[in-house]
């Protein structure tokens, strides 16, 4: 169905090619998963199947890329009707402002005749459970909603092929799930072809009929997911206590490794696992009471009573739109609380002024490129120590303490992921606030760079810092949180102990949990520290 | 009846028609009632949009207007004879600058004709405003004729620019405030501007690689040239009606700029859109009917500016409140009615689907 034959893609003033050689072949009724590291090529590879690459990027595209026998020679637009291209973020894909103009967009550019336009768009409705959303205005839907209206409004002009650029990082874990439904459903029943990149792979690997994974030389190695899974340098927890517990076949899905893992379960039965508690529990640093906030007319949070103390790591989960961001922007000062009363430090964050509230609270929000300006690392850091008058070089030893090596001269843009996160990071701890707050930490963050993270996040607990974490990323929570919050309905429905409030519950649970239930092993670092003692 | 969206075009007929009724008076009330009708049919109408919430922002515009406007009058205003409310100190401007005056005494006669002339304009704002809430321009982009299509890209990516650009510009205020750096006043304007554009640039890219993969721009069979020449033909006809309806209004315009440069382009027009059709492989999703209510919208919107005209044909008094003497301005019968008849849409157009009212 499609075929890269010998392709290699440079980028206008690249150095090196960002695809190198790159030679497979997707058959059709393939759902076809692209793994690779942060910055690999993922992307790329993505937006070469119907020649956004390099029609609307430019670099020097050699070697020939087919789609169902038609070269991407052709714009894009002459593909409208092969392929189907969601983006990374949906919304910025919307072209119209209601959900069923949405719908109708490609195929009223393809001329389709206005009765198949009709009965299309209620077929897609329904096979999409978004029936009930056909006259919402886009800017009001959830971001699970809009995602699916995004592969609803590929899906009418009825392609044979689907690409998806990470559809569910933005997603909570239900969500994630229902969208993950849909795209099986679509090669199941419709024998759809489905070309995915996604970096939590513990969402999508047991659904890949295929896997390419880009390495590190930009070339790409195809393979069946089980013989890919043994050695890949990217893997979900399932993958990786399969490979410390030397299971063969590979399993993919918690229920093959369920079935692998009985005497695992047996050894560990005799072990209890470790107690995680707050490094150095000290004083409390940050207190809400009887908190509500409102967006607009509707309430976002309500009788909010909280109160988070030094040395402690805390993940806020819920749904999207449960008040997780709100909670963060409550603490960071940049909202002002309805009712109730919100305190850092002894002081009111969204009364002090621009320059003290550094000193108390730094926040990092999902995109953490927003809080970098400057045009290289250098003066990113020499600015912020001069802002917050601190000793020349002191963002710059911080950055060092994160991620070392970084060449100084760089741009912010041209960052990886996980490098432009430890510098925005290493910006926001340099005047050394009490209380770090991190929204979404690890979107189009890879396995090693959340590693990483989770190392660094340990670090500033033990040297007395409180870190808060928004996130959906459940594995996040199992590697680094003593303490859980899950937030619901504008109201903290539970509070406790990170393994307990993760394990259970059935959409919290991280796999390694799920595989070695009812023994409450959050990740696969505890189970072999347990067999190695 | 039953629940669905008005045409966007009978907005807009209908807030063109009540705009130049505005301009044929000079009566405060009769321009307040005229913002009045406005509100009204906004509020009973506005869908749940983004770009439904921009008639406050217009109305306040609009006071901006009125306040620049007496402000101008009290500073350089000529100045009519009457009640002196107080003397502002003359400067004496060098001879190249005769005909303005700077400063000397203010009389309550110029300050009550500079308002009612800055109300008269921003109730005209008021009135787009209003057709910009009603009517999606989503919708009444899917009104261009296909031969300008390409014009649509840009228009498209327009109508995002400006919300999007709102969410982006919270985004990065924030962002200053979080890094302690100034994110009020001038100061911090000056260090948003480059990160917004630069995020605007990026998703306008975003938005027009998704416009293509979606098919956008396909043109089917029709030749490069003669796509141009259609849309040469088409742009053409469009210039030569707009010159031929001022040369109408304009009553000292050349005869020749009047009447028979709207009829070639009104001919122009027809003629390349109707041949544009043939050629043109785009279709249309549920387009948007033309009904009853639509003739009813507009008929409500003529009826104002029918009433106005009427009235100053036939020598109403009160359309032009006198200011020498000053008279507290009064109500004329017959334009109130023509007015109020605007507000019929209020209640006489289906309402709004629930999702959207």
């Amino acid at each position: 169905m499609i075929t890269f034959e010998h392709v290699t893609f440079t980028y206008p003033d690249a150095p090196q090619p960002a695809l190198a050689d790159v030679d497979f072949a997707v058959d059709e009724g393939d759902f076809f998963l692209v793994v690779g590291e942060t910055g690999s090529g993922k992307s790329t590879l993505l937006r070469a199947v119907n020649g956004l690459v390099p029609h609307f990027t430019g670099g020097t595209l050699l070697g020939r890329v087919t789609v169902d026998g038609i070269s991407t020679v052709t714009p894009p637009r002459e593909l409208a009707d092969r392929v189907g291209v969601v983006g990374q973020n949906p919304t910025a894909s919307f072209v119209t402002d209601t959900v069923e103009d949405e719908l109708a967009y490609a195929m009223e550019n393809l001329g389709i005749a206005p009765d198949v336009m009709r009965r299309r768009v209620e077929d897609v409705l329904d096979l999409l459970g978004i029936a009930a959303l056909r006259r919402r205005t886009l800017g009001t839907l959830s971001s699970g909603e809009a995602q699916r209206v995004a592969i609803g409004s590929v899906l009418t002009s009825s392609p044979r092929v689907l690409v998806l650029d990470e559809p569910t990082s933005a997603l909570d874990p239900g969500a994630a799930e229902d969208v993950l439904a849909i795209l099986t459903r679509l090669v199941d029943d419709l024998g759809l072809t489905v070309l995915l990149a996604e970096h939590r792979l513990e969402r999508v690997v047991q659904y890949a009929s295929r896997i390419a994974l880009v390495g590190a030389d930009q070339r790409v190695r195809v393979g069946a997911p089980v013989e890919m899974m043994v050695d890949a340098p990217v893997a979900p927890p399932v993958v990786a206590l399969g490979r410390l517990a030397g299971w063969s076949p590979m399993p993919l899905s918690v229920r093959d490794a369920r079935r692998a893992a009985r005497p695992l379960r047996d050894r560990l039965a005799l072990i209890t696992p470790p107690t995680r508690t707050a490094a150095a529990r000290g004083d409390t640093i940050a207190r809400l009471a009887g908190v509500a906030s409102h967006y607009g007319p509707t309430e976002v949070l309500h009788g909010i009573d909280l109160s988070i103390a030094r040395g402690e790591i805390v993940a806020v989960m819920g749904r999207n739109g449960a008040g997780k961001s709100t909670l963060l922007r409550l603490l960071s000062g940049l909202t002002r609380p309805t009712s109730g009363r919100v305190t850092v430090g002894g002081e009111i964050p969204h009364s002090l002024p621009a320059g003290a509230l550094v000193r108390k609270v730094g926040l990092v929000p999902s995109d953490p490129g927003a809080l970098l300006y400057e045009r290289t690392i250098e003066s990113e850091c020499s600015v912020a120590d001069h802002e917050h008058k601190l000793a020349a070089g002191t963002t710059r030893a911080t950055l060092e303490r994160i991620e070392a090596g970084l060449d100084p001269h760089r741009h912010p843009r041209d960052l990886s992921e996980g490098q432009r996160l430890a510098l925005a990071l290493a910006v926001v701890l340099a005047p050394a606030p009490p209380l770090i707050l991190l929204d979404e930490p690890t979107r189009g963050l890879d396995y090693d760079a959340k590693a990483r993270l989770s190392v660094i996040l340990h670090e500033l607990a033990a040297s007395g810092h409180a870190v808060v974490l928004a996130t959906h990323d459940v594995e996040l929570v199992a590697e680094t949180a003593a303490r859980g919050i899950v937030i619901a309905d504008g109201e903290i429905v539970s509070d406790g102990a990170a393994r307990d409030v993760v394990c259970h519950s059935p959409v919290f649970a991280p796999q390694v949990a799920k595989i070695l239930a009812p023994e409450q092993w959050l990740t696969v670092a505890e189970v072999s520290a347990a067999l190695a003692s | 009846m039953r629940p669905r969206s008005l045409h966007p075009l009978a907005w807009w007929i209908w807030a063109l028609a009540l705009a130049t009724a505005a301009l044929r008076t000079t009566n405060p009330l009769l321009l307040g009632l005229i913002v009045g009708v406005a509100w009204i049919v906004v509020a009973a109408r506005r869908p749940q949009a983004p770009w439904a919430r921009t008639f406050g922002s217009f109305v306040r515009f609009g006071c901006v207007i009125i306040v620049v406007r007496v402000l101008l009058q009290v500073l350089f205003g000529d100045r009519l004879p009457g009640h002196v409310l107080f003397t502002l100190p003359h400067v004496d401007l060098p001879s190249w600058a005769a005909g303005v005056t700077l400063g000397g005494p203010v009389t309550a006669e110029s300050l009550v004709v500079a308002f009612n002339q800055g109300l008269q304009l921003a109730t005209l704002i008021a009135c787009v405003g209003a057709a910009n809430s009603l009517a999606s321009p989503y919708r009444l982009l899917r009104a261009i004729p296909s031969v300008l299509y390409e014009l649509g890209v840009v228009v498209t990516v327009a109508l995002s620019f400006a919300p999007q650009t709102v969410v982006a510009a919270a985004g990065i205020r924030d962002a200053r405030r979080l890094r302690g750096r100034p994110h009020r006043g001038l100061r911090g304007l000056r260090g948003m501007a480059v990160p917004v554009l630069e995020g605007a640039l990026e998703r306008s890219l975003d938005l027009a690689a998704s416009m293509d993969s979606r098919g956008y721009g396909r043109h089917g069979d029709v030749p490069a040239h003669q796509r141009r020449a259609g849309q040469m033909t088409t742009l053409l006809g469009a210039f030569a009606i707009v010159v031929g309806v001022f040369g109408v209004l304009d009553g000292g315009a050349p005869f020749v700029l009047g009447f028979p440069t709207l009829a070639a382009g009104a001919v122009l027009l027809v003629a390349s859109l109707r041949a544009a059709k043939s050629g043109a492989i785009r279709s249309s999703y549920r387009p948007d009917v033309w009904r009853i209510p639509e003739w009813v919208t507009v008929a409500a919107g003529v009826c104002a500016l029918v009433a106005l005209v009427l009235a100053a044909h036939v020598g109403v008094p009160g359309l032009n409140p006198p200011y020498s003497p000053l008279e507290f301005p009064t109500l004329p019968l017959l334009p109130v009615v023509g007015v109020l008849g605007a507000a019929i849409p209020a209640f006489a157009t289906p309402p709004l689907p629930v999702e959207l009212a």
